[in-house]
């Protein structure tokens, strides 16, 4: 197919559809608007289905409705509308249903604006719903990695019976840049035995449910469901670094905003300060291991976020206590340029308080 | 090579589109490239703008904030996207819209009355691909045959009749950058 030049929020679709997703059930919002309506006329072509819900609720509940039969299925919202779902994604975890949902995420909190930020942190990796669960959630930084990333989350989905989140920002999902869809086949060997497609009489009937009225019971499926996480911790961690080695100052950033930090650390390494970048891919299980190995070498580390410090609490957790954290972020769709991130590396690597 | 390029103007000028072209061109030639659009509550006739990236190596920021070349539209433009422009760098005016004159003398401006000569073309509508044309002539970071090219992919079939317009109005362009430098 070579390179084409697409929109961000186009990429997700489409990738969606090569890695065999068939339905979609959405609500239109600005700014991810142009994933619903690719779907809208893409879907069909495949055999699938699109459906325009009449709500994110409803959406998020047909997406427990698809995955019960075992389909690879997405949907796909901005913040307000990903808040709607969070009861849905919730029962999804505890009925341990494979599904992909993308939040390209917006100013907030409440209606907000429409421009990028990346203020639902918390909200995508410590739960967002009721109970106890974690859910992995891939943060992409370039349209081609969008393509590996919406495959990837397609897989884990499969692997662990597990809701998987996609979180970009209104920049990610706007912006044009060429990718390439290469060739992508399903992991074979994954059998659905447990989707309810009629036991055609030969068997017990299946049954998708989260309710257990039992305390003893719902405590040991919390249990399980525990286990499942710490295996999703030891297998599913992603991360990028860039000029780490002999850095004496660690920026820590994902998505658009690692690019950007990026162009700044180029510039500060021409002004002789030694500066590298932890980019996070997947939030959740958030990366440790290049904390554990650079916080007893390195002065300090910089969390750069679109929101007003979220993944920083994460970031002092890996780090430790070792090594100083600053912050640097800009909130309610303000995005953060070079140029003022140049400066706060400067005035951190000077020693100024950030 | 490492071109940040803005282009303003008002909603319906063809700012998205002549921005889109140089990255598709860009892609053909097999630079990295990308496009960001400003998405704000636009509406036709507001301000509209976006950032492209033309590069040797990966792009790494899409969003420009100093840019090595603007290419502004109309007045509301000028007066956001010049004292923008990096130290250097190229500031494209169409003069046929844009009434302000700029100061800087650590820039290299160009003025073309673009709107008027598409206008003599026409077609007002090829103001944009006037302006294109000097600035690659300008600045030769893709070849205007990839921006034909280009165009043939964007335009749906039925608007393959405008092409030789474009082409005229590109041609255009550049002749005047040429003149300039004599």
């Amino acid at each position: 197919m070579g390179k084409v030049l697409m929109k961000g929020n186009e990429v997700i679709a489409e990738a969606a559809v090569h890695a065999g997703c068939k339905y979609f059930f959405g609500y239109p919002i600005t700014p991810q608007s142009e994933l619903v309506a690719y779907m809208a006329r893409r879907l069909p072509e495949v055999g699938g289905l699109f459906l325009q819900a009449e709500s994110e609720i409803a959406a998020i509940n047909m997406v427990c409705g698809a995955a019960s039969t075992g389909v690879r299925v997405m949907t796909s919202s901005s913040s307000p509308g990903f808040s709607l779902k969070q009861e849905g994604i919730s029962y999804l975890v505890g009925s341990e249903l494979p599904a992909v949902i993308c939040n390209i995420v917006r100013g907030g909190p409440g209606l907000g604006n429409i421009q990028p930020a990346q203020s639902d942190y918390f909200q995508v990796t410590k739960g967002g719903g009721h109970g106890d669960y974690n859910i992995p959630v891939l943060a992409p930084a370039s349209l081609q990695e969008i393509v590996e990333l919406i495959q990837d989350a397609f897989d884990i989905a499969d692997r662990y019976r597990t809701p998987v989140i996609i979180m970009g920002d209104g920049m990610l999902g706007q912006m044009m840049e060429p990718v390439e869809f290469g060739e992508y086949s399903e992991p074979i060997g994954q059998t659905k035995d447990w989707a309810t497609t009629g036991t055609r009489g030969d068997g017990a009937p299946k049954i998708i449910s989260s309710l257990e009225l039992d305390a003893e019971s719902l405590e040991k499926r919390n249990e399980q469901l525990q286990e499942k996480f710490a295996l999703i911790k030891e297998q599913e961690v992603r991360y990028e670094t860039y000029e780490i080695a002999d850095a004496e100052y660690i920026l820590v950033a994902f998505g658009t905003v690692a690019r950007i930090t990026m162009n700044a650390i180029q510039k500060a390494r021409k002004h002789g300060v030694k500066v590298g970048l932890i980019r996070p891919i997947s939030l959740w299980p958030f990366p440790d291991k290049p904390f554990i190995e650079t916080r007893n070498k390195v002065n300090g580390y910089l969390a750069v976020e679109m929101s007003a410090g979220q993944m920083i609490e994460d970031v002092r957790l890996a780090v430790n206590g070792c090594a100083p954290v600053g912050f640097f972020g800009r909130t309610g769709g303000v995005v953060p340029s070079q140029e003022e991130i140049y400066e706060k590396i400067m005035s951190f690597a000077g020693g100024l308080p950030v | 090579m490492l071109e940040e390029i803005i282009i303003a103007g008002f909603g319906g000028q063809g700012v998205m589109s002549m921005g889109q072209l140089i990255a598709y061109a860009g892609m053909l030639e097999g630079k990295s490239v990308s496009w960001l659009p400003s998405y704000g509550p636009e509406q036709r006739g507001g301000t509209a703008n976006c950032a492209i990236v033309v590069s040797d190596e990966l792009v790494g920021s899409p969003l420009v904030t100093r840019p090595t070349t603007a290419i502004v539209l109309n007045n509301p433009s000028f007066d956001k996207f010049e004292p923008r422009v990096r130290p250097g760098g190229l500031l494209l005016l169409n003069s046929s819209l844009v009434v302000r004159a700029s100061g800087r003398k650590d820039i290299k401006v160009i003025e073309i009355n673009a709107t008027d000569l598409a206008n003599d073309l026409g077609n007002s509508r090829v103001t944009n691909m006037i302006l294109l044309g000097a600035f690659l002539e300008y600045r030769k970071i893709v070849s205007i045959e990839s921006i034909v090219e280009s165009l043939k992919k964007v335009l749906s079939p039925d608007k393959h009749h405008l092409i030789d317009v474009n082409k005229q109005a590109l041609k255009k362009g550049a002749s005047l950058v040429n003149i300039a430098r004599i």
